[in-house]
Order: C-alpha cells, then sequence, then structure tokens
C-alpha cells in the first residue's frame, strides 16, 4: 500500500491538513461557543467570530511588557509553530505511511506539549503575579496529565505492536473489535479527560471567565496584545482542533482516507470535519452541565484517569 | 436617670422614634458605650459633626425587638478635637472613628491602628471634608503618607495585587493578597476608589433633593437608601405616614431584595463556571426589572419612595409573582441538584459566629453565620405580616450565604403576595410641608422637653441649636431611619436646620460594616476561590466609599 502514494498527493494532503486547522480550528471555538450560548437560552455570536476576532487583533499594535526577553516573544511563535509541523506532518485525513516516522502518536502529542510548556514559559518571563500564578497551576495540571496520556497512548500502541499513528488506525479499521475493547474504551476515558484539562476547558478551566485569580491558561496569556495575542489565540484553538481530531482519528477512523487519489482524500476530508464538529460540540454541551472544580480537585480527576490509563496498559497486556 | 449596666447612670431623654439620648462627657463614654454593648446593642452608627464653635460625635446604639434606639452625644473642644476611642470594646466603633479622622479631623485617642481609611495618600494631610468652611477641591499631594500596606514575609510568600481595575464589570477596589502556593495568608482590601463626598453633598440641600441623592448613593439598593432617609426625615419632622404607603414601601423594599437576590444567585453559579443557571437568573432578573420599571417608572425602583409616603404607577400582578416564584424554583433546582456546584459552595470562606459578632457584620452575611438580626423586626415601621420568617445558618461558607438569599427571596415572593392584598391607594404621600409648618413634632409636644445640658453656648452655625439641647422650636432636629435593605441594615441618620435643609446626613451602608468580613473568611481559603468567596458577600463599593 505504501508505495501507492506520489509524492503530489502526499504533498497535497499535507497543504489540505495545514489549511484546514488554520481555519478549521477557530471556527470549532466559534462552534463550540455558539453550541454552549444556544444550550443556554442565548443567541450567540456567530461561528466565524474567533477568526474576525483574529483578524481584529493581528491589526493592532503589540504591547509587551519592559522586562520581557525573546522568550516571551517567541512562545507564541512555539505555539502555532509546532503544532503546524503536525498538521503538516502527522497523517490525519489519511492512513498514508508515507509521512514514515512522523506520524508516530509519541511525537505528534509531545509536540503539542512543547507549546504548553513554551507558554509557560513565556507567562513567567514577564515577571508579573498573574504570569507566574498561571504558569505555576498550568504546570500542576500538566504534570499529573502527561503520565495519563502517556499511558493510554501506550495501550492504544500495543494491540497494533506500533506508536505509528497509521498503523493503530489500519489495525482498528481491519480488526474493528478493537475498538470495543477494555483497554481502548479505558484508554478513551483517559484521552478525553486529559484533552479536556490541556485545552483549558471545564471543569479544570473556565475559558470564559473574567475573574483574573481563577484563571490558569487565560493567567499565562494576559500580558499578550495584538498579533502575539492573535497568535496565541489561532495556536490555542488549533491545538483544540488537534487533538479532538487525533481523537476522532484514533477511536471513531472510519471515513479516513485509506488510499490515495482526491475522492478518498475528499471523503476523508469530509468525514473529519463531521467527526470534529460532532465531538465538538458533544465537549460544548457537556460543559453546559458541570461547574468548575476546585483547584485542588484537578489533580484528583488527572489521578482517576491515570488510574484508567494504568488499566488500560495492563488489559492491554493480558488480553490475546 | 436610666441605669445601663451596674454603675452607669445616663440622663437619657426622649429624642425621637423609638429613640432616647443622653450627653456624656468624655470620661462617661467608655463606661456608657460598653454598658449599652453589654446589654445585647449593637453600635449602627457614629456621626461627626461640626457645630460651628464646638464639633460633637453622635453614638447610635440599637436592639430590636422591641425597637430601641439609644444616642450618646458628646460635645469635642474644636481647638484639639479628641474622643476617647472605643476600638478597645467594639470592632465596628474603630472603623466609624478613623473615618471621622479622615473626614473631620477629630482624633480618636489610643486607637490601635491609627491610619487613613477614607482619604488616599494623596489627599492632603489637614484637610478635612465635612468641616465647614472647607474648600472644595483641596490640591492633591504625592504622599501625604498613612495608607501602608504592611508586608508579609518568609520563605515561598509572594504577592498578588488585584485591581483597583478588574477584568469585570465591577466596582473599583484594590486588594492585596500574600499567598504561599495557593492560600491565602493574609488579604488586605484598599477601597474608597469611589469616595464621592456624599455626606457632604447633602449639607444645604431641602429633603425632596436630599432624596435624589439617597436614591444614588449605591445605584442596587435605591430603595433601601431613599428608604432609610425618609424614615429619618420622618422621624425628624415628626411626620405620620399613610398605612397605604407603609404597605407600598414594603413592596418596593421586597422587590429589590428580589431582584439584587436572584442575580447574586446567577453570579454565584457563574463564578464555579455554571453559566447555565447564570442565564436563567439573568432572564429572570430581567424579568423583575421590567416589572420594577412598570411599577414606579424606574427598573431600579427610583422615585417610589418620597418623604411623607410612597408613589406607585401600578402594583404586581399576582399571577406576575407566581410566575417568578415557579422559574425561581427551576432555577434553584438546576443549581442545587449539580453537585460540582454545590461541592464548590460548601466549606468555602468560612465566617463563623464568633467572627462574625465581633466584627458586627449584618445582613445576608450576618445571618449565614447564625449573628446580627433583621430590622424587619428589629426596626418595623409596618405590620411583618404572617409569611415573614427569617433564613438564618450557621455554618458561614458559601452555601450558608447561598442559601440564605434562597431563603429570603421566598420569604419576599411569600410578603409580597401577602401585602398585595393589604396595599391600598397607589399614591399616598403625607404632605410634609404643613407638617414642618405645624412646629413641635410629637415627641416633643408630649411635654418632654428636658434640655440635655444647661448652660449650652449658641454653638452651632448660624444660630442654629440642636432641638435635642434646648427643645428650642429653632433648634435643628434630627432623625434616624433603619430598614433592612438586600444587604443588611442601612442607617440614616440626619439632622435639619429651621429652615428644613438638611444640616447633617450620616449614612451607613451594610457593606461598610461587613467588607472587614471578607478578609476574615479567607483564613484556609485558595486563591482561585476569592472572586466566588467576595461574590457570596457581594459588598458595595460606592456603598461603602461615599
Amino acid at each position: 500500500m505504501s508505495s501507492s502514494w506520489p509524492a503530489a498527493t502526499v504533498a497535497a494532503t499535507s497543504v489540505l491538513q495545514v489549511v484546514l486547522l488554520v481555519v478549521g480550528g477557530p471556527l470549532l471555538v466559534g462552534l463550540m461557543r455558539k453550541v454552549r450560548c444556544r444550550l443556554e437560552g442565548r443567541a450567540g455570536p456567530p461561528i466565524h467570530q474567533p477568526l474576525l476576532d483574529l483578524r481584529k487583533l493581528a491589526r493592532r499594535e503589540r504591547m509587551r511588557p519592559e522586562h520581557a526577553t525573546w522568550v516571551f516573544s517567541a512562545a507564541p511563535l512555539v505555539l502555532v509553530g509546532t503544532t503546524l509541523v503536525i498538521a503538516a506532518v502527522a497523517p490525519l485525513l489519511t492512513t498514508s505511511p508515507a509521512f514514515g516516522q512522523y506520524g508516530d502518536l509519541f511525537a505528534i502529542v509531545y509536540l503539542l506539549l512543547l507549546g504548553s510548556v513554551a507558554l509557560a514559559l513565556g507567562a513567567l518571563d514577564t515577571a508579573t503575579a498573574f504570569g507566574g500564578m498561571g504558569a505555576s497551576r498550568a504546570m500542576t495540571i500538566g504534570a499529573v496529565a502527561e503520565p495519563a496520556l502517556l499511558l493510554s497512548v501506550l495501550a492504544l500502541s500495543i494491540p497494533a505492536h506500533s506508536s505509528d499513528l497509521p498503523a493503530i488506525i489500519t489495525g482498528s479499521l481491519t480488526h474493528p473489535i478493537w475498538l470495543a475493547t477494555p483497554q481502548r474504551l479505558l484508554a478513551l476515558v483517559a484521552f478525553v479527560i486529559v484533552i479536556v484539562a490541556e485545552s483549558g476547558r471545564l471543569p479544570v478551566d473556565n475559558p470564559s471567565t473574567h475573574l483574573e485569580l481563577t484563571m490558569v491558561h487565560e493567567a499565562m496569556i494576559l500580558e499578550y496584545a495584538g498579533a502575539d495575542l492573535a497568535l496565541v489565540r489561532l495556536g490555542e484553538s488549533m491545538r483544540l482542533a488537534l487533538m479532538i481530531c487525533l481523537l476522532a482519528d484514533l477511536f471513531v477512523p472510519w471515513g479516513i482516507a485509506t488510499a490515495p487519489g482526491p475522492a478518498h482524500v475528499g471523503l476523508g476530508l469530509v468525514a473529519i470535519v463531521a467527526k470534529v464538529a460532532v465531538l465538538g460540540a458533544g465537549l460544548a454541551a457537556f460543559e453546559v452541565t458541570v461547574a468548575r472544580l476546585r483547584l485542588f480537585r484537578v489533580p484528583e480527576l488527572m489521578a482517576g484517569a491515570f488510574v484508567l490509563a494504568v488499566l488500560a496498559v495492563v488489559s492491554a497486556l493480558v488480553s490475546p | 436617670m436610666t441605669t445601663i449596666g451596674e454603675h452607669v447612670e445616663l440622663d437619657l431623654v426622649p429624642a425621637g422614634n423609638h429613640r432616647r439620648a443622653a450627653v456624656v462627657t468624655r470620661d462617661q463614654l467608655l463606661a456608657a458605650a460598653t454598658a449599652l454593648l453589654g446589654a445585647g446593642m449593637r453600635l449602627a452608627l457614629v456621626s461627626g459633626h461640626d457645630d460651628g464653635t464646638s464639633m460633637r460625635a453622635v453614638y447610635l446604639f440599637t436592639s430590636g425587638p422591641p425597637d430601641r434606639r439609644v444616642e450618646l452625644h458628646l460635645e469635642i473642644d474644636r481647638s484639639s478635637p479628641q474622643v476617647p476611642s472605643l476600638a478597645g470594646v467594639s470592632f465596628p466603633a474603630s472603623r466609624f472613628e478613623r473615618e471621622m479622622r479622615d473626614l473631620f479631623g477629630i482624633e480618636p485617642i489610643a486607637h490601635p491602628q491609627p491610619r487613613r481609611l477614607v482619604l488616599h495618600q494623596h489627599w492632603p494631610a489637614n484637610w478635612f471634608a465635612l468641616r465647614h468652611g472647607t474648600g472644595h477641591r483641596p490640591e492633591m499631594v504625592a504622599d501625604a503618607g498613612g495608607f501602608p500596606f504592611i508586608p508579609v514575609e518568609g520563605a515561598g510568600v509572594y504577592e498578588i495585587p488585584v485591581g483597583p481595575v478588574h477584568a469585570g464589570l465591577i466596582e473599583p477596589g484594590h486588594f492585596r493578597f500574600w499567598v504561599v502556593g495557593e492560600t491565602i495568608l493574609r488579604m488586605k482590601a484598599r477601597l474608597w476608589y469611589l469616595h464621592k463626598g456624599i455626606e457632604r453633598l447633602f449639607e444645604g440641600r431641602d429633603v425632596s433633593s436630599g432624596l435624589e441623592l439617597a436614591e444614588r448613593i449605591s445605584g442596587d439598593t435605591a430603595v433601601g437608601h431613599s428608604l432609610a432617609y425618609c424614615l429619618a426625615i420622618e422621624d425628624a419632622l415628626s411626620i405620620e405616614i399613610p398605612p397605604a404607603a407603609r404597605v407600598s414601601r414594603s413592596i418596593l423594599l421586597e422587590l429589590e431584595r428580589l431582584y439584587n437576590h436572584v442575580a447574586d444567585i446567577g453570579a454565584l453559579c457563574n463564578d464555579v463556571g455554571f453559566a447555565l443557571a447564570n442565564a436563567r437568573a439573568l432572564g429572570l432578573r430581567e424579568q423583575l426589572l421590567q416589572l420594577n420599571g412598570e411599577v414606579t417608572g424606574h427598573r431600579l425602583l427610583r422615585s417610589g419612595i418620597r418623604p411623607g409616603g410612597a408613589r406607585l404607577q401600578r402594583l404586581p400582578g399576582a399571577g406576575e409573582l407566581s410566575e417568578v416564584s415557579e422559574q425561581f424554583e427551576d432555577l434553584i433546582e438546576l443549581a442545587t441538584s449539580n453537585a460540582l456546584v454545590m461541592e464548590r459552595f460548601t466549606g468555602t470562606a468560612v465566617l463563623d459566629a464568633a467572627h462574625g459578632a465581633e466584627l458586627g457584620v449584618v445582613g445576608v452575611a450576618g445571618r449565614a453565620s447564625g449573628v446580627g438580626c433583621d430590622c424587619r423586626v428589629a426596626h418595623p415601621w409596618v405590620e411583618a405580616g404572617a409569611e415573614f420568617s427569617e433564613t438564618v445558618r450557621s455554618d458561614g461558607d458559601v452555601r450558608a450565604r447561598f442559601e440564605v438569599r434562597v431563603g429570603e427571596v421566598r420569604t419576599s415572593l411569600a410578603l409580597l403576595s401577602e401585602m398585595l392584598g393589604r396595599a391600598g391607594e397607589l399614591d399616598s404621600v403625607a404632605e410634609i410641608g404643613e407638617i414642618v409648618g405645624s412646629g413641635e413634632p410629637a415627641w416633643r409636644r408630649s411635654g418632654v422637653r428636658t434640655g440635655l445640658r444647661s448652660g449650652e453656648p449658641s454653638g452651632l452655625r448660624s444660630g442654629v441649636r440642636t432641638g435635642l439641647r434646648s427643645g428650642e422650636p429653632s433648634g435643628l432636629r434630627s432623625g434616624v431611619g433603619i430598614t433592612e435593605a438586600w444587604r443588611g441594615a442601612v442607617v440614616h441618620r440626619v439632622e435639619l436646620g429651621p429652615d428644613r435643609r438638611l444640616t447633617r446626613v450620616k449614612v451607613v451602608d451594610p457593606s461598610f460594616l461587613n467588607w472587614p468580613a471578607v478578609p476574615v473568611s479567607l483564613a484556609d481559603t485558595i486563591v482561585p476561590d476569592f472572586p466566588l468567596a467576595n461574590k457570596s458577600f457581594n459588598l458595595s463599593y460606592a456603598g461603602n466609599d461615599l
């Protein structure tokens, strides 16, 4: 199968994936806000509002704290850069192995987390109380979320004997029963909890709060303005879209392009857009029904995810 | 002579509605205050006065039921204005004394915190806004000192400054936290960014233009403040208001409680990230505001209460109230059935009863900690009605403050339904002009004309003397108004000159008494829970800063 993917198709898919994330990320955030507003009985802004906000921010002056160094300026670039790299080289629409070792799930996941670390460093670099507070909280949550993520990725790769994303997906497509195994379901729950935590959604963080003392992610980016802020907003929405995309590819893989050709890739595109929209809307609907956890309860939730991931690994190892 | 406590004898003479007053000397003040506090009264108000050649401090103690109000008047030498500090026996007194020190330059002797409270550091020293003859705007200085933060030091302690400009649409206040990890070691609030000099603006106004000001002291407490103001005016002028007006006033007071409590309940849910309940609460609040608009012509219930009575455009309908009640119960069901919401409320920012009592906390915050009273019972001006019940909790956490609000909304709705049955004319206002012209207030006519002090020098500005001192027809008349506004007890004390113009209005918003409780409740609280704790008190900045 591998030889049948021409370089031109691979390159086109790459470009398509990048465009999809850059445009689709903000639209996904807009869609989730819209769903939330509607469920609360409010009209809500249009779905493309985040794109308009990006345009507005990009035109504004860059204001940087007096004592901030290059770390502060580089953080948004790292955040956007890492997500763009994943979008360009990871097989999101296809199971093409032409992406080679770049399709490794560990590599993808840790590239994603690199953006978080960059933002935390940027926040510390401002030397403000809020930057430090936000970074400390984000790293606390990250430190307990990552083991769970690591283990759930491990549990997914055991049946396929590979941590290669196309291999895992192809395996699931050929053996649909894999999707219903205990390890896959346990890993799914752990994975979802970690996505919620890493993307700063309820009940771990509240992206729409104006209460500066309660913020996690928002406290880290308080000092960004103008085009820098636009980059941060773009990066975080792309990250959210990427994580949901991975969720869709790993746990509901049907529709993904398994063969080259515009028709297959087009079908894969439609399928992934539909799946991400549905999952995003579902996440937004879930958010409406929950309140935010007390900060010190978040590690307990992450510990729960970790236990589920451990069980998933154990279950994967003992099953035939 | 009235004996209070064991050894204190006061020459208490009737001074107004349920109110008696005595002149005390500097040596007697502390003993008298201690005895009154010991007898279960609370210090509701301390007011400085500039009478021209001398100055005066008035200490108002209240308790109820039965409704009792006792005033102590202390004359102060203008050349070296000092009062003995009551800080040792009453925490609220220590705050009133600092306020008086800033605005009148009256120095409390041996005060434990001889620092500025109201005026920030850039106000010049020796400029006292409420002394007569003080110019309007002093030149601001770089730093006149006297407004410090006391730093906390230690390994791992860091400072978080927040405000005075906040991210949300809230009033300005500066909070400074000293934190280890996420646990708050100490929090200090710096307020008075909204100090507008309202008490001074009252001076020289006539009764009706004073009302306009009273309605605007704190926008969300238009009824509470205008009612306390009118009750004080009516006390001073001995106006008997028609029964129908009393019922109308009660309706307005409960309508104000309703829309504010509903908004607070929604905001509490919002602060724990449960925006769905807030959206519902805001919808209900809007419905109530529209009802308010039809009842008084103003969504925030202004211009319904008048000196001498009340003027409504229509009564709330029974159907409207039951619809509100239904939606409210749905809202509460939505919030209380969410385990995450209740978990966040429970055990957060506890103010225990001992601290609450010591700080003199009133209103919702007081009742949630099992202290304080409801002025609708303690100082009634209308028959409370069979439906009245007080909601009291003892936990003192956010949940208790939430539940007290829920209980009070239910009580308000029940009271409103009952009041509809008792309501009379929509427009019922006693003529105040005539009654003023008729001269002596009722309590003076009853033959009690004891001069509190003999040999009174004609001390007051432009020959005005206080009625208390000599009972002269040309004297000042004083009045006190107490209402249970939605946050708690609002107290106004007015003095009127012979030309019926206001010579002094002292306003006490419940927020002034309750603000010190917020830092106390934060012991063992974590930083991200502060907004929730603060919202559960939801104190007014405007009412505090005056």
